[in-house]
């Protein structure tokens, strides 16, 4: 699934990385918490979290990670969104629930492998 | 790269903002420095989640970082209260980590487990309080 798609289904705002909105990612990790969201080495390309500070987008970097999605309408603070430009992160908020915005892009085929 | 490089980072106890920038800082290099992408990744998740216990449960300290051609070590040393049981502390989901800490995302208890998962060797060295060293190495 492409980024542009996820914001699309989510009817998220892109609050940086719109020049990533092309890339396909594979898969999805769900959760609030960083420490399990390390737990699990695989390529997944997308977390989607409500949580946020600057170690939302730290996990996210260390996995390799390509995009974070903020949902609950949760806004990340001017410098984690320059700390996520600067790595090549797009991020990514919507007013969806988690539940909800697992489900429909779990729905629409973006799998969960490894999480 | 023929010879070995050597890093250090002084990691501070008080601010959780700036906690995990040695890691990514590590993980920068590795990258210039060409290592394949599963070693710099197993690296600096173990460091990451390294140094974020540093500054959660032992008030920060001061990590190194070797890099030889064939392996990778991280020395991460503080002078928090030490580890009372490294087995307990071992454990998948055990964690003394106060709810503020749990707001902020961590304290499943899933740090220990993860740096000896992703490393090939990790031993700890713990002296209560006077703190505690962790070295961890991966080979390439
Ligand atoms: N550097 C340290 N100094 C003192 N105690 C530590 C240190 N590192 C870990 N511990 C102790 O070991 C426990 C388990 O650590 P571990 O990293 O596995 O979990 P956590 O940090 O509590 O949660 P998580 O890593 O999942 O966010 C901690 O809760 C803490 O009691
Ligand atoms: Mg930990």
């Amino acid at each position: 699934m492409k980024i542009r798609e996820i914001a699309t289904l989510l009817d998220a705002e892109v609050l940086c990385g719109e020049q990533m909105l092309e890339e396909e990612v594979q898969n999805a990790c769900g959760s609030d918490m960083m420490s399990d969201v390390l737990a699990y080495v695989k390529d997944q390309g997308v977390l989607v979290t409500g949580l946020v500070n600057s170690q939302v987008i730290r996990t996210a970097m260390m996995m390799d990670m390509h995009c974070v999605v903020f949902v609950r309408n949760k806004r990340p603070s001017p410098e984690m969104v320059e700390l996520a430009k600067e790595n090549h992160i797009a991020l990514l908020a919507s007013e969806s629930r988690m539940y909800e915005a697992c489900g429909k892009l779990y729905q629409h085929g973006l799998g969960s492998e490894g999480c | 790269m023929a010879e070995s490089l050597k890093f250090h980072f002084d990691v501070d106890g008080d601010n959780f903002t700036s906690a995990g920038a040695a890691s990514v800082e590590v993980k920068r290099k590795l990258r210039q420095l060409g290592f394949p992408a599963e070693v710099i990744r197993r690296v600096s998740i173990a460091m990451y989640e390294g140094e974020i216990n540093m500054v959660v449960h032992a008030r920060g300290g001061v990590a190194d970082v070797y890099v030889e051609p064939n392996c990778i070590t991280i020395v991460l040393a503080d002078q928090g209260p030490g580890i009372p049981d490294i087995d307990l502390a071992m454990q998948e989901g055990y964690s003394t980590a106060p709810d503020n800490i749990r707001a902020l995302g961590f304290g499943a208890g899933m740090g220990l487990p993860n740096m000896k998962r992703y490393t090939d060797e990790m031993k700890i060295d713990t002296v209560l309080k006077k703190g505690t060293t962790v070295t961890m190495k991966v080979y390439i």
